[in-house]
């Protein structure tokens, strides 16, 4: 039994191959310095006072106390950001995103969550922060929290934010509402479609509150100078996205803020916003001395992340050949205390795995008393198919089809137009789903159960756009003919190491000459996150652009060397030759020495903004063994299969196909927030918010599908969100198929499913 | 609050002096007080594994070990595992069979995995995933730490 498969129609000399990661040692001899790790002269601390409350209004603040207490340096409140000093009249169309931004960051009028930040202390040392932050009084008028997207819009429901209105399909409506936004997406007539239908299905679907679970807890330092510089220093998925929205809430220049991307200790999407960085600001602007503040787990768990709860409601119909007649959703995904859940993106996932001609799409991004969510690998993709393919499972038992020959039957490929418009380019689902049924693992009977357990197998599919949006890079040759790459895009997890492999492959020299690096935002062009699935993607266009120049211009530099015509000049496998005088000839190397005293370096850039990104597909297939007399469910055996495009670097690939489904299962089973009548969350440390750790999985075996993308010269496309999107469906269905009870809301904890079981014997 | 209290250990096989206060933690020790930001705090409260350390031999979180504890103990330390003639068979493991990503966890995970492997070099797939039960990872899925100890620990036979 081969426990990773890679299924490769075309081989490179660098891409496909596992060579040892760039920042490898740095990070397995513990040199690497990530966000908290950095020190600098006169460095002051920070902590962050935060509401106990989920939902008050803020009537008083008193700092004195705390500013008399010995060593500390500066406090900041809500005061200090120059939203307070700001008029609506000012800032017209734009108040609200900027009361949004800097409400978020230091609250202003009302605290929306527990652990919304008051109010901020630099001091000395941490424990001074720590003790002076506690001697700030504040006095809150409390107001009932509103807790999940069926409270908050239910009619009459306390409302977070009085000037909040809907926008509804083009429309703003007339009262404050908790519903942010709603969107729909159509196509044919699903009345019709459903009157079509021999079978149909119709359940409703909840999820909790998960979090992304980074083992890094966030950080921020920073150094504003008396001159209006502002350098700051934090791990992020993306510096120049930190620039952004610190020149936003900070209304500062970009220009005198410098970000430099710390190494990363995990982001999954919740390390994109900023939360200490500003505040590492205004303490240092207040105290004139470089600050840094580190969350702890507490913090990270009640005031960053989570992924979005959600309510979902699916209703699919399908002929009695397994054709589907009509599929239609209503979602509604919670935003936390700010707008902007994935709700849209979780309906446009929805049933992108599948061509269906008439379809009907409700999307609702709700605000609820919890921290804004943020962005968690394939944002919103997962609740949607958690739901989807809970009732496709259900379809195709009561049609008696095989879950294989069903979704086989009605599978997206490339011609199909998804709900939202785009017609898909070249994709591998049916590939997957090929590889999926003839897989070792499905080919072979579930083992026999032992008493008092029960084993069934799931299976589900799963959807992700992937991404290209912007990136930069930089390369120069160097004289001793090894090629540094310089990018904006941060490392999250071997991205030195596929942009390397991509740099390498395009000038046919080694891998191990090519050296690359991650620059602050002052030393490279604008670079979007790392997130998206778009990184290997679009930050391996812009290095494969770039050493296309580089080969250009080193072509040039022979023929003036030479004294020859450009184009009589040419490079073949990292050689420079005359294409009619064979004893003009230089290797990449010898040419590389040459370039100071032939005119200087050879340098060359590329900033991108590709379109091309190929979509991803996976199917994941799941043996369970369920406790009768716990609850408890064990993962038996894993199976990942996915379209990867080609697989730049194919053990960093698996990485991330076996950390998607281990997280996936973590959501399925484990993770939640758990909150009390006060909305406050209770379950705040990694003990009482339970991720997989490794007595809970088995080796999680991978198929590497390479379907290639037409829209990158080595058929590239994004891997590392699709992962996260079948696990959580595949999980319900294998239970299913071991207990015959359909679990509708995550996770499924022992306790639901002794109460389900207990309810299908009747006692 | 007490003042600081001059404590003596051997870390990384080194004599070490430093001041520290009674309420500082190891971990703060190392990473605050002596400048050895290796060892990675994930959580403070012993949850997650990051900050593992060898103290006398035996794998500990040092977020919960007091500073003034290891008064004329040992400690190692991620930082003393690599010598002047290359990495520790554990860290190049962990680089040959791509058992780390994002690297937070790392650190933690390669001391932890020395604490068993010094003793039971065979140790098979389900001694490592009870041995390595207290410490997080939440990139990898395990898979590939798992794979990295098995083959380490083949060389350390």
């Amino acid at each position: 039994m081969v426990a990773n498969i890679v299924l490769s129609e075309v081989e490179y000399t660098h891409i496909g191959k596992r060579p040892i990661r760039p920042d490898g040692v740095d990070k397995v001899i513990g040199r690497a310095q990530y966000g908290p790790d950095i020190t600098l002269k006169g460095l002051l601390h920070g902590k962050v006072l935060r509401s106990p409350y989920a939902h008050a209004r803020i009537k008083s603040i008193d700092t004195s106390e705390a500013e008399d207490y010995p060593g500390v340096r500066a406090i900041i409140t809500a005061q200090d950001l120059p939203f307070a000093s700001l008029s609506k009249e000012e800032l017209g169309a734009g108040y609200q995103a900027l009361k949004f931004a800097s409400d978020h960051v230091l609250a202003g009028g009302k605290v929306l969550f527990k652990g919304h930040p008051v109010a901020a202390v630099a001091a000395a040392n941490p424990h001074v922060a720590e003790e002076a932050a506690k001697l700030i009084k504040v006095e809150y008028e409390e107001l009932p929290p509103v807790m999940s997207v069926v409270e908050a819009m239910a009619d009459g429901a306390t409302l977070l934010h009085d000037d909040l209105y809907t926008s509804s399909l083009g429309e703003i409506s007339q009262t404050a509402s908790n519903v942010a936004a709603h969107a729909r997406y159509e196509k044919g007539d699903v009345a019709q479609g459903f009157d079509e239908a021999t079978v149909v299905v119709e359940r409703e679907f909840q999820t909790a509150s998960v979090h992304q679970g980074y083992i890094e807890p966030h950080n921020g330092t920073a150094l504003w100078s008396a001159d209006g510089q502002l350098d700051v220093w934090c791990s992020t998925q993306g510096a120049f996205t930190v620039r952004s929205s610190m020149a936003n809430v900070l209304r500062h220049p970009v220009s005198k803020i410098k970000v430099t991307p710390m190494e990363m200790g995990g982001g999954f999407g919740g390390k994109i916003s900023i939360y200490l960085e500003p505040l590492a600001a205004l303490l240092s602007k207040k105290s004139g001395q470089p600050v840094k503040l580190v969350m702890n787990r507490v913090e990270v768990f009640e005031a960053s992340g989570p992924a979005a709860g959600s309510w979902i409601k699916v209703k699919m119909g399908a002929t009695k050949d397994g054709k589907l007649t009509a599929c239609q959703a209503e979602l509604a995904l919670d935003a936390g205390a700010y707008p902007g859940s994935p709700a849209m993106s979780a309906a446009m996932c929805a049933f992108a795995c599948y061509d269906y001609p008439n379809g009907l799409l409700d999307a609702y991004d709700v605000v609820v008393n919890k921290p804004k969510t943020q962005a968690y690998r394939a944002p919103g993709s997962p609740q949607a198919a958690y739901a989807v393919e809970s009732v496709v499972d259900e379809l195709c038992e009561k049609l008696g089809i095989d879950p294989f020959e069903f979704r086989l039957r009605n599978a997206s490929k490339e011609g199909t137009r998804r709900i939202e418009g785009p017609v898909y380019r070249r994709i591998g689902l049916v590939e997957c789903l090929e590889a999926a049924r003839s897989h070792d693992h499905y080919q072979t009977p579930v083992d026999v159960q032992p008493s008092g357990k029960l084993r069934g197998r799931g299976v589900a599919s799963g959807f992700w756009f992937n991404r290209g949006f912007v990136s930069s890079c930089n390369l120069t040759l160097n004289p001793d003919g090894t090629v540094s790459v310089v990018m904006g895009s941060v490392d999250l997890c071997g991205t030195r190491a596929s942009i390397a492999q991509q740099t390498a492959e395009a000038l046919g020299i080694a891998y191990e000459d090519i050296k690359p690096s991650i620059a602050d935002t002052d030393s490279i062009g604008y670079t979007f996150i790392t997130g998206g699935s778009r990184t290997t993607f679009a930050t391996g266009l812009a290095t494969i652009n770039a050493s296309q120049d580089i080969k250009q211009r080193m072509i040039e530099r022979a023929a003036a060397i030479w004294e020859a015509k450009v184009e009589d000049v040419e490079y073949v496998d990292a050689v420079l030759q005359h294409k009619s005088d064979s004893e003009l000839r230089m290797t990449f190397k010898e040419l590389a020495g040459r370039t100071l005293t032939t005119g200087g370096s050879i340098t060359a850039q590329c900033n991108i903004d590709p379109p091309g990104e190929g979509n991803s597909f996976a199917v994941h297939i799941v043996d369970v063994e369920v406790d009768r007399d716990t609850g408890k469910v064990d993962i038996l055996r894993y199976t990942a299969i996915q379209d990867c495009g080609k697989a730049v670097h194919p053990s960093y690939v698996e990485g991330q196909m076996q950390g998607g489904a281990a997280q996936g299962i973590g959501w399925a089973l484990n993770e939640e927030y758990f909150f009390n009548g006060q909305g406050q969350m209770t379950n705040s440390s990694f003990l009482d918010y339970r991720m997989p750790i490794s007595l809970d999985l088995p080796m999680i075996d991978t198929v590497i599908v390479e379907v290639a993308n037409p829209g990158h010269p080595y058929g590239v496309r994004g891997v590392g969100e699709t992962p996260i999107v079948p696990p959580l469906a595949a999980i319900a269905n294998a239970i299913y198929q071991a207990t015959g009870v359909r679990m509708q809301s995550l996770p499924i904890t022992p306790g639901k499913v002794l109460d389900a079981l207990w309810s299908q014997n009747g006692s | 609050m007490p003042g600081p209290t001059h404590v003596q250990a051997t870390i990384n096989g080194e004599e070490v002096n430093f001041l520290c206060e009674p309420r500082q933690s190891l971990l703060e020790v190392l990473r605050d007080v002596l400048g050895m930001t290796g060892t990675k705090e994930g959580c403070n409260d012993g949850n997650c594994g990051a900050c593992t350390v060898l103290f006398d031999g035996r794998i500990v979180d040092s977020c919960l070990v007091l500073g003034v504890e290891i008064q004329g103990r040992e400690v190692t330390t991620i930082e003393g595992l690599a010598t002047a003639d290359g990495l520790h068979p554990i860290q190049q493991a962990f680089l040959e069979n791509a058992a780390l990503q994002c690297g937070i966890c790392t650190p933690g995970f390669i001391v932890a995995s020395k604490g068993l492997l010094d003793e039971e070099p065979g140790a098979d797939e389900g001694r490592i995933r009870h041995w390595l039960a207290g410490n997080l990872c939440r990139c990898t899925g395990y898979d590939k730490i798992v794979r990295a100890v098995l083959d380490a620990g083949e060389k350390m036979k």
